[in-house]
């Protein structure tokens, strides 16, 4: 890409495109990060000569281009990345933020953190162990998180002499086996991050392809329905009040659109009093505006004052959330050092607001390899994924997460070490 | 708060006094020099002796000292692969330590900024940013920068592949040689360990066009 061709197309409103990759060492994943930055210009000279430099050392026939994800040195050593490394990179058409996660079952948690904000998810195959149970494992994830656009590389095509034949067994494996979950969009691409094919440039080995490569995916899927704009959702954060002269009756409800629009004149409710008001202005810094939708942050003032203001969320009469006490979710639990149990008491925060909750009943958990559900267990450890009912302090307003990720969406987190030890997902 | 290792570039404090001024707002300075004047802090020696590393110990006093919950920073996770895995609330314990191994998890937008008396948070809103985006983010909103951020002619010397700005607070060493050349800083921070990169770009959009260049040479070299 040269120097003209990215200054032309700069545009600070450009969209933002955040993906996962969760796959295993074996997988390439690493190498096909790698790619994509090293064929995009992303990476600096000097980090291309350290990552020359170390494949020499290391007598690698070719230059190693996973090592330029490679994190902490630490981790390095181990050769595994740990955590959630993110990487940013950007072409003329859209800007990326890469959410890289290893793919062990032991890190379960980290994917689940990855893919919280991730809009798709790349999910690594190699050609020659075709569906396997860690590909089940990422694809259940990216399913619960609800990322809407899944991409399947069937990677490492090379080693099978690019073999149409290969390509469309594990097509058919993995539709058949993903029937089962929940995922909106799903791309096929046959792909070798090692020699670059169908993943910047389009591969010449396997003509029988007509799909695009991964690159053009990735800037070309649509993701402007991922965000909800039906349901109007407008969780106050804080309350405006300057006391000076000038201002002095003003009442501004300040946070950001969780779903929806919200426009100057529209009845709105404000949960959980079901007072009614009428909004009058729609504000940002840079002054009123027409309308606001995710993930617009500004300040609502209404035609009357609201007789409370704590906790509070302003919606439309029509169509509510739910305004409840009882709380069914799914949870993965992300604390090594205390398990989950019946009985314990935590904080949740959801949206702008924390409240108490204790754990009622622990329903099931789910073998996230299997998908099978196992009843009648006493415990959430490290990495289990779960469904939980939790029983709050005060009425919390929400959505499915299946309909609002913002809405539906909390963490808990323990009054005693502060420590925060699940995310769930509400069902 | 400034945590001010008294090494600065004029530019920088005229601009900080001019824009506080501008907002009517209260500056608390912490001050590197009085650490040292109070034996908090030993001032390193030699030639390449910098306050860089002292100010953790003035800032981490001035949070106990003004009981700061938090200290907002500009840190981004793109600078350097160090930080790809840094948190936008990165927990510090009653001793101001980071642990990398006890980070909070962060998922959706949900920030988990519970702590105990003596803690604090050190809360970096733009992890997510590159620094493409920080710069199209001041043309857009027409941000004022001080000049040294644009191409300016200054004495500099190379220093462990550096070009270090010539100021009060450097000794040129032995077979180092001064030389006028033009300049910018990516990014200002002690004068003593700010590197300058060579640019002729003196408007925001020649700037950006060599952000955008920069981003296969590898001249990224994060200063203070």
């Amino acid at each position: 890409m040269n120097q003209a061709a990215v200054t032309s197309n700069l545009d600070s409103e450009m969209e933002l495109l955040r993906f996962t990759t969760a796959g295993s060492v074996d997988d390439g994943k690493s190498t096909l990060i790698g790619r994509l930055m090293y064929d995009t210009k992303t990476i600096f000279e000097d980090q291309l000569e350290a990552v020359e430099r170390v494949s020499r050392n290391r007598g690698d026939g070719h230059v190693d281009l996973a090592l330029l994800t490679d994190g902490l040195r630490a981790e390095r050593e181990q050769g595994i990345t740990i955590d959630v490394a993110y990487r940013y990179f950007a072409t003329p058409k859209r800007k990326f933020i890469i959410a890289d996660t290893p793919g062990h079952i032991q890190y379960t948690r980290n994917m689940v953190t990855g893919a919280s904000t991730a809009n798709l998810a790349i999910i690594l195959v190699d050609a020659r162990k075709g569906v396997v149970e860690q590909t089940c494992r990422h694809s259940f994830i990216a399913s619960l998180l609800r990322i809407q656009h899944v991409v399947v590389c069937v990677n490492k095509m090379d080693l099978v002499e690019w073999s149409q034949e290969v390509f469309d067994r594990i097509v058919k494996d993995y539709k058949d086996f993903a029937s089962r979950l929940d995922i909106p969009q799903m791309t096929f691409i046959p792909i070798s991050a090692l020699l670059g094919d169908n993943v910047v440039e389009k591969s010449t080995n396997m003509p029988w392809y007509q799909g695009s490569t991964l690159l053009y995916n990735l800037e070309s899927v649509y993701i402007g329905s991922d965000a909800n704009h039906v349901d109007a959702r407008f969780p106050v954060q804080w309350v405006i009040r300057p006391h000076s002269q000038e201002w002095h009756d003003f009442r501004g409800y300040s946070g950001r659109v969780a779903g929806g629009v919200f426009k100057p004149g529209d009845e709105v409710v404000a949960l959980p009093s079901g007072f009614e008001a009428k909004i009058k202005t729609v504000q940002t810094a840079d002054g009123q505006v027409e309308e606001a939708f995710h993930p617009m942050s500004v300040t609502i003032t209404l035609d009357r004052e609201l007789i409370s203001a704590v906790a509070i969320c302003l919606v439309k009469a029509r169509n509510q959330p739910h305004v409840s006490q009882e709380v069914d979710c799914m949870l993965c639990w992300f604390s090594e050092k205390k398990p989950l149990t019946q009985g314990a008491k935590y904080i949740v925060r959801h949206t702008t607001r924390e409240v108490k909750a204790v754990v009622r009943e622990l329903q099931y958990k789910v073998d996230v390899n299997t998908l099978h559900k196992e009843e009648g267990v006493s415990e959430l450890k490290l990495n289990e994924i779960g469904r939980v009912h939790l029983r709050v302090s005060a009425p919390l307003f929400y959505d499915s997460y299946r309909r609002n990720r913002i809405t539906g969406s909390l963490i808990l987190v323990d009054p005693f070490t502060n420590e925060t030890v699940a995310a769930g997902m509400i069902r | 708060m400034h945590v001010d290792t008294g090494h600065n570039f004029e530019e920088t404090i005229e601009f900080r006094d001019r824009y506080v001024r501008d907002l009517d707002a209260r500056l608390v300075v912490a001050s590197v020099q009085e650490s040292i004047h109070k034996g908090r802090v030993v001032e390193e020696k030699g030639p390449n002796a910098s306050r860089n590393a002292l100010q953790t110990v003035t800032l981490l006093d001035a949070i106990e000292e003004h009981g700061f919950d938090a200290a907002i920073g500009g840190a981004r996770r793109d600078e350097e692969k160090a930080r790809a895995k840094e948190r936008f609330f990165s927990h510090r314990d009653d001793f101001g330590q980071w642990d990398p191994k006890n980070q909070r998890p962060e998922l959706w937008n949900l920030f988990n900024g519970r702590m105990n008396p003596g803690e604090h948070f050190r809360v970096f809103p733009l992890s997510n940013w590159t620094e493409m985006d920080v710069w199209m983010y001041i043309q857009r909103e027409k941000i004022v920068l001080p000049e040294i951020y644009f191409s300016h002619e200054r004495e500099v010397i190379r220093r462990a592949g550096t070009l270090l700005a010539l100021t009060d607070f450097i000794t040129v060493q032995e077979g180092e040689a001064v030389e006028r050349l033009r300049v910018r800083f990516r990014t200002i921070g002690d004068a003593t360990c700010t590197g300058a990169v060579e640019s002729e770009a003196w408007t925001l959009e020649e700037v950006i066009a060599e952000v955008a260049a920069g981003a296969a040479d590898g001249t990224w070299n994060p200063g203070g």
